[in-house]
């Protein structure tokens, strides 16, 4: 079954009073819930949590819970500070509404895509999932800007990354797309790739847009 | 000359012909630096620019050929990544589809990149034109050891393709034959997915009028969101209708649908190229390659441009400036020419007013004929071989790439090198090519920086000899114009509104330059600058001797004596600031008279080649700037230049002369 989206709000922050702040119980009016709340019923019959007058505190079920609703927000934050390339401002707010989106399935997914990252953007630590612990030989995130490809290194593109759609048709017109392999010949002043026979010079902005994975002949 | 023969010749097209009428129609197409315009040359048997430097074609060309005894007009485009066309070059050439009758299209494509350059095959098959591939470069491709099925390709695409090693007249009987034979349109069709289909299927049922081009490649790019095909469709055709249609189909995808349409195309050509390529030999690093790479690295790149630029130097500025120039001014038109002329022209004219239209200090033949031919003449003739070889190598892209930062800082890209280093040459060309450039902010920032700071070769010959043997001299000149090119091109870029531009161009291959092109290229321009240049120099010469006669001249002198003294210049360099609002190399060469006679030395004759450099060049290049800036702005920079070269004059004067410094 599916906790509510509040309910995991609830967890996510037991979870960070516990972990961050050492705090084990926490007390209604920090939490700003209300006793007879749905959520905390719903937390309260899945023995999640357990309330007494002082406050709330989480059972051993609802800290392993909580860790991967933690694990969820902090890995969509990384998302879309990363991939999407979101203004600040935007990161927690969208965060917020993705984690609940999030199935264990995709969450390992996008966990791998990011390359198994320790922190959130906000440098704090990103409880590890199954995914992490399986590869852990695996460190180097697997799409990447081109930008942070090193010199004399390949990688497919895998998709470009733009806000305007001039830009795209350029990238486009220089036979850069999706599926096709690129080297990276220089990286100062100018980037410059191989694109199959053909040699393009870039700037850093366009170059940036240019996300790529790692070929493994590189 | 009007001022469309001027522009045509200016790009250097060695041909003004039309078409003749009744002749079949040929229309040259492809990516840029593929050899289109030596394709053209072939079948033509005309000359046109070619150079190793993307973009250099920005006019369309036309000439004739005969292919069996027919006549066969031929019309070459600029080059196009793209049937989506970005730059003002891509819709010139789209344009030309769009609008001209054709009986063959003949893509002519870079052989070794099979895949990028299929798209525009595609694109082009979509149009339902009768076309031709042409695969040319296939001397490039063979080096890189790819082979290409040429008849599983032809079968794959449905259309002839030809292979030509064009600049070594390879192949080209096939494709005459292949143009002859005229094309039938490919009955292949690429398909895209399940979404974008039935749309374009829905918008060519729409479509009511009669186009040069295929519904299914019009509803391909308004499904792309083509400003231009919106617009030609907007009054014939249920518009709201297409429109809605392509509101839905953008909302079944987050992506914009140029990009969908893209990727799927090049899976496609994918397949394509699978089947169609033999065998591609694993690369290793040539000789090529890797002297490509020292031009770009930093580390090895400036020290290289450092070479470059002293080689041009000792070229240009010693060979052409000083000894080619001692040569023909001193011997040729001092010991014979002048005193011949002088000689003839005193006996049949015996009136000393018409004798000095003629002889004499401002004479026609003594002072613009010998400005002409014997001063500029050889300056800018080395140049330009120097710039034709540079050209054709395609150092100019390396570069480009090398400076784009730098460039940056000014509200420029590295992409401006070319009308920037062709400045140095001549300002004029250099305005014209700044066409080029992508956005209106950038074309505004390179013509005024042109017109200010960028000396001529002509110029900066004359400025050359002066200087010469005065090292200090030369170095300061060199950084107060950097200085003044970087600091207006930063203020510039700061107060003219407007995007902050990109950097993207394709490295084209190192090549080596053809002899003949080289001098072909060079002869073009040269001959190109006479016609340009002698007129007004012919014409300043009568200005004067007019001048002279009604008094005005020395009205004029006596005005400009004063700024010129403010600027701590003797009264004589009022007569060669007079001539710089003509030319700015011919107030130079002014000067040098005035450094002969002894009366410019030391800071003076810094501070006024300094204010003459900075001078508008001339008014050829003036009336360029208004032909592609239009009045208002060309007006401005002059009003801007004129007095800001004197400041910078008094100013240099200013900071010497506090300084004790002695020249």
């Amino acid at each position: 079954m599916r906790l509510s989206d509040n309910a995991e709000e609830i967890l996510e922050y037991l979870w960070r009073m516990n972990n961050e702040m050492d705090k084990e119980v926490v007390n209604w009016e920090e939490l700003k819930e209300d006793k007879d709340a749905p959520e905390i019923k719903e937390l309260l019959d899945l023995k999640y949590i357990s309330v007494s007058d002082d406050g709330i505190r989480l059972r051993d079920d609802g800290l392993k819970e909580a860790e991967k609703t933690v694990r969820r927000h902090r890995l969509a934050e990384r998302l879309m500070v990363d991939v999407f390339d979101l203004k600040e401002s935007l990161v927690e707010d969208t965060a917020c509404r993705f984690e609940h989106l999030l199935r264990r399935e995709v969450q390992d997914s996008i966990c791998t895509l990011l390359g198994h990252p320790n922190y959130c953007p906000h440098h704090k630590p990103i409880p590890p999932g199954r995914c992490c612990r399986k590869a852990e030989r695996v460190v180097k995130p697997i799409v990447i800007r081109s930008t942070e490809l090193e010199k004399g290194s390949k990688g497919i593109v895998a998709f470009l990354h733009i806000q305007n759609s001039n830009k795209l048709q350029k990238l486009m017109a220089m036979g850069i797309l999706p599926g096709i392999q690129i080297e990276i010949v220089q990286k100062f002043p100018s980037y410059v790739f191989k694109v199959g026979q053909t040699y393009i010079a870039l700037d850093k902005e366009m170059a940036r847009a240019v996300l790529v994975r790692k070929s493994d002949d590189g | 000359m009007n001022t469309r023969t001027k522009r045509k010749e200016a790009s250097c097209h060695g041909t003004t012909d039309e078409i003749i009428a009744g002749s079949k129609r040929v229309i040259l197409v492809g990516n840029p630096n593929v050899g289109k315009s030596v394709v053209f040359g072939n079948l033509t048997g005309n000359y046109v620019t070619v150079s190793n430097y993307p973009g250099t074609t920005v006019e369309v060309t036309r000439g004739n050929g005969r292919i069996e005894e027919k006549n066969i007009g031929i019309i070459d485009t600029p080059g196009m990544y793209s049937f989506l066309p970005i730059t003002e070059e891509e819709s010139v050439a789209r344009a030309i589809l769009l609008n001209e009758d054709s009986d063959a299209v003949i893509h002519v494509a870079d052989a070794k990149s099979l895949e990028r350059t299929l798209h525009l095959t595609l694109q082009l098959m979509e149009t339902g034109l009768p076309l031709i591939l042409n695969l040319n470069l296939m001397d490039e491709a063979d080096r890189l050891g790819i082979k290409i099925d040429l008849e599983k390709l032809q079968s794959k695409l449905g259309i002839p393709v030809v292979a030509t090693i064009a600049t070594e007249n390879k192949g080209m009987d096939n494709l005459r034959r292949a143009i002859i034979n005229i094309p039938k349109k490919s009955d292949k069709i690429f398909r895209y997915d399940a979404t974008i289909e039935p749309a374009i299927t829905k918008i060519t049922r729409l479509i009511r009028g009669n186009y040069r081009i295929s519904n299914r490649a019009l509803a391909l790019l308004l499904l792309q969101d083509d400003p231009e095909i919106n617009d030609l469709l907007e009054k014939e055709e249920n518009k709201a209708a297409i429109d809605k249609i392509v509101e839905e189909t953008k909302k079944f995808f987050s992506e914009p649908l140029n990009y969908l349409i893209t990727i799927q195309r090049q899976k496609i050509i994918n397949e394509i190229v699978k089947e169609s390529t033999i065998a591609v030999r694993p690369e290793r690093v040539g000789f090529r390659e890797r002297l490509s790479r020292i031009m770009m690295s930093p580390i090895t790149g400036l020290p290289f441009l450092l070479l470059v630029m002293y080689g041009l130097y000792e070229f240009v500025g010693v060979f052409g400036a000083q000894v080619a120039v001692d040569y023909l001014e001193k011997t040729i038109f001092g010991n014979y020419i002048n005193p011949y002329v002088t000689k003839i022209v005193t006996m049949i004219i015996p009136w000393k007013i018409l004798q000095d239209l003629f002889v004499n200090d401002y004479g026609i033949i003594t002072l613009g004929v010998r400005y002409a031919i014997a001063i500029i003449m050889p300056i800018v003739a080395t140049f330009f071989i120097a710039f034709s070889i540079i050209e054709d190598t395609g150092y100019l892209p390396r570069l480009a790439m090398l400076i784009d930062r730098v460039f940056k800082k000014i509200g420029l890209n590295g992409r401006a090198v070319i009308p920037v280093v062709l400045g140095f040459g001549c300002d004029t060309m250099a305005t014209m090519v700044t066409r080029t450039l992508e956005t209106r902010k950038e074309k505004v920032i390179a013509t005024l920086l042109l017109a200010l700071a960028i000396p001529c070769s002509a110029q900066l010959g004359v400025i050359l000899v002066l200087l010469s043997g005065n090292i200090d001299m030369l170095w300061i000149f060199a950084g107060v114009m950097a200085l003044v090119f970087m600091l207006v091109g930063f203020l510039a870029s700061k107060i003219i509104p407007g995007e902050s531009p990109l950097f993207y161009m394709e490295v084209p291959p190192l090549r080596w330059p053809k002899l003949s092109n080289v001098f072909t290229k060079t002869y073009t321009r040269v001959e190109w600058y006479f016609k340009e240049v002698l007129p007004l120099f012919i014409l300043a010469s009568v200005f004067i001797w007019i001048g002279k006669i009604t008094k005005l001249f020395d009205l004029a002198v006596d005005l400009l004596s004063y700024p010129t003294s403010w600027i701590g210049l003797p009264k004589e360099a009022a007569t060669a600031f007079l001539f710089g609002f003509f030319r700015r190399d011919f107030g130079a060469a002014g000067l040098y008279d005035l450094k002969n006679e002894g009366l410019l030395t030391g800071v003076p004759l810094l501070v006024s080649i300094v204010t003459i450099a900075l001078f508008m060049p001339c008014i050829a290049q003036f009336s360029i700037t208004i032909k592609e800036r239009g009045w208002k702005m060309a007006l401005g920079m002059a009003a801007f230049i004129f007095p800001f070269a004197f400041l910078v004059g008094f100013l240099v004067n200013l900071v010497l002369t506090t300084l004790g410094v002695t020249l």
